[in-house]
């Protein structure tokens, strides 16, 4: 199917080019340290994406999802302790652990609904945090380091600025191109159709819960991506990733985008973090402006970001 | 033997301190079906204040009492300028909202107090040990928080069990519409309630603050614990509040006391010095997890609407 143009769309379109040229930006003005805070915005991008899937097409409000951030980056920091330095192991690795986490916290949490679901994800991901803080081996609370990226013989240099870059942007684009694919299958379909009226669907003879929890664990596998990704961009993984504020900060980027648009969570994590990046230029407490700057978009600008471009579009 | 009567007493001094706090968040997301994340803020406030007016007025108790006030009209204040308009809204517009408010107060309290932590010392009649049973001695700024915090507890049940008020905002927990519809002010009740939870969260911040020190994001980590207990209390119950807090303050507090010892005994000595600090930290999250797959809407579930 072809995307209508709108104007939510074109401001999609435009990030996109934008995105991919950015680093002849870099390369002409010199200004490196773009680069490195668009690589990070990339991933925490393609992590919030993740979380829109669950959370506006499903309607699983997840409080604890940055867990798998912390699993994806784990699983590369203590394979890369270990001795194993090969990302054609260390990154189906931390998919698969970030899925069978996400199998096994789903199907207990999908029990409840509501607030409920959102307190049990929440208190699994603390666990989570719990756990990384005790191993002592590698680094418990102060965290691990991880003294080489991941070696994927020779195709590609993660320790390059410019293809390191361009690896995130391709992870993110190719998450949100699986993302769209889902959301317009039969199954997303489905999924979406549960969101509405879980009782209706059951009643037309489709298993709700089977649906959510392999969405859940899409999402989460997704989201253990960004984890590795994450791991290499910092060179380092601690427990405080899985912190629940953390977790908190990825539905902030999803809500202030647009949740339950495909590009929304994206635009969310550029502002999030371009503002919390210039606030903290400017003074020291960011949180000052920032917090207020939330309360008000929550007040006046419903549907985040992506709304207000979807209601200016229609006029 | 005495540890065991110590760490229950600890854990039930922990307990009610998390009831003070759970009491205000069940309130509140009971009766206006509002999830405050801010709520934690509100503790914090509470203990600098209190760590404040204390230096200034150089007496506990009236200090103490001031921070309490002023927790109070800071929770009115925010209610009026900000919260009451997302009242209705969305559970998740309240989590952005309210996450905001957390970033806001942390930063605010960085600007004012500085970075590095305070100290709120203790007058010199609350240090002493008390001897509690022959044999055993307890410190009475503990015992005094055990009896403060039951005495609110006694407080808050006659008002919201016996008092004109009360049932009020027991039928708002039941019926929101319906009430208004009886031309009850409810904007105002709202805001009597939300500042009654933010002088909860504020007494509980202030009591705290003796025992830890005050610091920017003190209020984190509790008020997820404060979440845990409304849940497994059961959402809008005062009465579960006050078990689960109770269950998770001595649960937790013993866990930490027994449990390195206990699994010292299953497990090698390396084994259980890695898997005892985290499995107790644990412990509260895997009870409520296993509480929710069993009754997935808490132990205690309130009144259906």
């Amino acid at each position: 199917m072809m995307p209508k143009l709108n104007v939510s769309n074109a401001v999609a379109a435009l990030l996109c080019a934008a995105l991919v040229l950015l680093p002849v930006y870099s390369a002409v003005t010199g200004n490196i340290f773009i680069l490195t805070l668009f690589t990070r915005i990339a991933i925490y991008a393609l992590a919030a994406a993740s979380l829109n899937l669950i959370m506006g097409y499903g309607g699983m409000m997840s409080f604890g999802h940055a867990a798998y951030l912390g699993i994806g980056g784990y699983a590369v920091g203590i394979l890369a302790a270990e001795g194993i330095g090969s990302g054609f192991i260390q990154w189906p690795v931390a998919l698969a652990v970030s899925a069978l986490f996400a199998l096994l916290i789903g199907a207990l949490s999908l029990r409840t609904r509501g607030v409920y679901f959102i307190m049990i994800t929440l208190a699994f991901a603390q666990m989570a945090y719990y756990v990384a803080s005790a191993l002592s081996r590698y680094g418990g609370d102060d965290g691990l380091t991880v003294y080489k990226r991941s070696d994927f013989a020779g195709l590609i240099n993660l320790s390059d600025r410019n293809q390191f870059y361009y690896l995130c942007l391709a992870c993110l684009f190719g998450g949100l191109y699986l993302i769209w694919r889902i959301v317009n299958s039969r199954f997303g379909l489905v999924v979406q159709g549960v969101r509405s009226n879980e009782q209706r669907m059951q009643a037309i003879g489709f298993h709700a819960n089977r649906y959510r929890l392999v969405c859940f664990v899409i999402a989460g596998t997704i989201c253990g991506l960004a984890g590795a990704l994450l791991a290499n961009n910092t060179d380092f993984v601690s427990p405080a990733v899985m912190y629940w504020t953390r977790s908190g900060d990825l539905m902030v980027m999803v809500i202030l985008g647009g949740m339950g648009s495909l590009f929304g969570p994206v635009v969310g994590a550029i502002v999030y973090l371009l503002l919390e990046e210039l606030l903290s230029q400017f003074t020291e407490y960011s949180g000052l402006i920032l917090g207020p700057v939330l309360l008000l978009i929550v007040l006046f600008a419903r549907g985040g970001i992506m709304g207000l471009l979807g209601r200016m579009s229609r006029g | 033997m005495y540890l065991v009567v110590e760490q229950l007493l600890n854990g039930l001094q922990f307990g009610l301190l998390l009831f003070l706090l759970a009491a205000g968040l069940t309130l509140v997301f009971g009766i206006m079906d509002f999830v405050n994340l801010a709520h934690g803020s509100l503790y914090m406030m509470g203990a600098y204040f209190a760590a404040t007016f204390v230096a200034w007025t150089g007496s506990f108790v009236l200090g103490a009492l001031m921070a309490l006030g002023a927790t109070l009209l800071l929770g009115i204040v925010l209610e009026y300028v900000a919260l009451r308009h997302l009242y209705g809204r969305d559970h998740l517009d309240q989590v952005l909202a309210t996450f905001g408010l957390i970033l806001f107060f942390n930063d605010a309290v960085r600007l004012i107090w500085g970075p590095a932590g305070l100290a709120l010392p203790l007058p010199a009649w609350l240090t002493v040990p008390v001897q509690i049973i022959p044999g055993v001695y307890y410190p009475a700024y503990r015992l005094m928080i055990i009896v403060v915090a039951l005495a609110v507890a006694a407080m808050l049940y006659l008002v919201v069990m016996r008092t004109r008020v009360g049932m009020l905002i027991r039928a708002g927990a039941s019926n929101r519409e319906m009430i208004g519809a009886l031309g009850i002010n409810i904007k105002l009740l709202f805001t009597l309630v939300f500042g009654l939870g933010a002088a909860l969260a504020g007494l509980a911040g202030l009591m705290q603050a003796p025992i830890l020190t005050v610091q920017i994001g003190m209020g984190e980590n509790i008020l997820i614990l404060a979440f845990v207990i409304i849940v497994i209390g059961g959402i809008g119950s005062i009465r579960g509040a006050f078990m689960a807090a109770v269950f998770v303050g001595i649960i937790d507090t013993m866990g930490r006391a027994f449990l390195p010892d206990l699994l010292r005994k299953v497990l090698s000595g390396a084994a259980a010095s890695t898997a005892a600090p985290a499995l107790s930290s644990m412990l509260i999250y895997l009870l409520m997890a296993i509480i929710l797959v069993l009754r997935p809407e808490g132990l205690f579930p309130a009144a259906k609407r």
